[in-house]
């Protein structure tokens, strides 16, 4: 490659700082301001926590993140035990062409609107309760996608003779798996997970369309939602700085889990 | 002397290319047996066929006298080491060593004291607490080995066991095979495609050509005695003169140069000559073949006579040394 001038390679520099500026000074200003003594965003009266404070106080925001937590476990759970055993499924059967791996895209690239929309028609049609466990089921159904492909990825380097040397060796299919391809498929599995947790812990739109009119069933974001329409608070902010905190370390620790994966 | 192992009309398609054809063979206890073949020849799939991997379409596998066809990889005395060795890589070498029997749910200081037994034998007790990428590839072949020996199986395979290790450690792990092999009493069958290691490993060979057997002897016999062109042409270095509608075929070192008696001779010219330490290889152009005649003489020879490129010799051989083969 051509040698750079200083002259572009300090454009570039500027460049990629006004992007990384615009990326995070709103995230930076969010929260700074969840510190704001006054809670206006207009002026800084001083430091204190005191906002996080009142949303540990606050039952509506403490109940919307134990149903977050809820649906984000369960559905991680289930998404991470069904988008595994696809994502085997997938590798260890002959080919059959596209049609099955386009099928398990699809949730991720179909708009969220549209899923939302069509999980609602499906509900209402099978004439279901909503609540969380249809949020969970439709959290399922994307993060059965997300899972499965983050498996499929390590599956891609997986050098199956181990199986068939466990198999030689006297193991059956079920100690195979357990003993010899799960610990070996491991971080990927976890960090199929975390990403799932992720996604499903800041989910607006199709947890809003599938929880149903109860307000017991009401999920951070919805919540969120819900407070701003009378105007960003200094606890929204703070609610806010949680939520992204939470999502950074988890997204972090399943970056971290994939780069480990080494080819055997 | 029943067979321990007869395979018997074996045959077994992938898609429409046929990978065993109709193929019977049988292997005696105690044996260290070679399957010989270029690739495709159907050598692997034998292989895996005996191991389990594979069902055969149509014939019978039969171990000590049952059937073992149609039974699993996982319930088979019979173990195989993988080309790749596919060592578990999360796993120390003790780990890989013991899996398998911990799978037959022995007490656990019996796989103990088999595990530090086979160590021993392979000289890899100093490294039992490595994993499979602290190893050296002449290790991880020996972990493979001890992991498979360890089953004390009635029959151990071996996929081109030593093609993954330089030619100097090669030479040396041929022998080592061979000795542990009487050491520990196994049948070994391996599969390769090296003829030299064939020969220098095996008590008996089978060279395979299209899912078929071409012929089957003791390297003494398929080299002296090769029933055709083909397994004439896969041992060794022979020379191929066409003839009348048929193939004479004689080895190098058949052939004398200058001979004082022959029962035929011809002249050519030295086209190349090539050092091999003891030996020196002389490519002769004869009229009566297309491609130079591979001569061997000896060093002393070469002294006493020498010959240069160029020179023109005659060359003679005795009928008794020549192979005819029908076209």
């Amino acid at each position: 490659m051509a040698e750079r001038s200083l002259g572009v390679r300090r454009a570039l520099g500027i460049h990629l700082a006004l992007v990384f500026a615009f990326l995070y000074i709103p995230i930076a200003v969010l929260a700074a301001l969840s510190f704001n003594e006054g809670g206006l965003p207009t002026a800084w009266t001083g430091f204190s926590t005191k906002w996080y404070t009142a949303l540990l106080g606050n039952a509506e925001i403490l109940g919307a993140a134990w149903n977050t937590l809820f649906v984000g476990l369960v559905s991680t759970l289930i998404a991470t035990v069904l988008g595994t055993s696809l994502a085997l499924g997938i590798e260890t059967r002959a080919r059959k062409g596209g049609a099955i791996e386009a099928l398990v895209f699809a949730p991720m690239i179909i708009p969220d609107i549209v899923l939302a929309i069509a999980l609602l028609s499906f509900f209402s049609l099978l004439n279901v309760p909503m609540g969380l466990h249809t949020i969970i089921v439709s959290h399922v159904v994307f993060n059965l996608a997300f899972v499965s492909a983050v498996v499929r990825a390590r599956l891609k380097t997986f050098d199956w003779s181990v199986t068939e040397a466990s198999r030689d060796l006297g193991g059956g299919a079920v100690i195979t798996f357990r003993r010899v391809t799960l610990p070996l498929i491991l971080p990927a599995v976890i960090a199929g997970a975390l990403l799932a947790f992720t996604l499903s812990v800041d989910e607006f739109i199709i947890a809003f369309f599938t929880a149903g009119a109860g307000r017991d069933s009401t999920t951070l974001p919805m919540q969120i939602y819900a407070m701003i329409r009378f105007g960003v608070t200094p606890e929204v902010n703070a609610l806010a700085v949680v939520v992204i905190l939470v999502s950074v370390a988890a997204v972090t620790l399943a970056h971290r889990l994939n780069r480990g994966i080494v080819a055997p | 002397m029943s067979a321990l192992l007869n395979i018997e009309g074996v045959t077994k398609r992938f898609g429409t290319v046929i990978a065993l054809d109709r193929l019977t063979l049988d292997i005696r206890e105690n044996e260290f047996f070679a399957l010989l073949g270029a690739s495709g020849s159907g050598k692997t799939t034998l292989l895996r066929m005996l191991a389990g991997f594979e069902v055969p379409e149509e014939g019978a596998i039969r171990l000590d006298g049952a059937d073992i066809s149609q039974v699993p990889p996982n319930r088979r005395p019979v173990n195989l080491m993988f080309q790749s060795y596919a060592l578990f890589p999360h796993m120390t070498v003790h780990g890989n060593i013991s899996y398998g029997l911990e799978m037959e749910r022995l007490p656990k200081s019996e796989i103990n004291a088999r595990v530090g037994e086979i160590l021993e034998t392979t000289e890899l007790a100093a490294l039992a607490g490595r994993k499979p990428d602290q190893l050296s590839g002449g290790q991880k072949q020996r972990v493979a080995l001890a992991r498979a020996l360890v089953k004390r199986p009635r029959l151990l395979l071996l996929d081109e066991p030593l093609s993954a290790l330089d030619k100097k450690l090669r030479a040396a792990m041929q022998l080592e095979l061979k000795r542990l092999q009487h050491e520990v009493g196994i049948t070994f069958i391996v599969v390769t495609h090296d003829q030299e290691e064939a020969l220098v490993m095996a008590d008996r060979i089978a060279i395979l050509r299209d899912g078929r057997i071409e012929q089957v002897g003791t390297p003494h016999e398929l080299y002296e005695a090769p029933s055709s062109r083909y397994a004439a042409d896969f041992i060794g270095l022979m020379n191929f003169i066409d003839e009348g509608g048929r193939t004479l075929a004689i080895r190098p070192e058949r052939i004398a140069v200058f001979p004082s008696s022959a029962d035929r001779t011809v002249a050519g010219r030295v086209v190349a000559r090539a050092y091999h330490g003891l030996d020196l290889m002389l490519h002769v152009q004869t009229p009566i073949a297309p491609l130079a005649l591979v001569v061997r003489v000896t060093a002393d020879a070469a002294d006493r006579r020498p010959v240069a490129e160029g020179d023109v010799v005659t060359l003679g051989w005795n009928a008794a040394d020549v192979r005819t083969f029908a076209n």
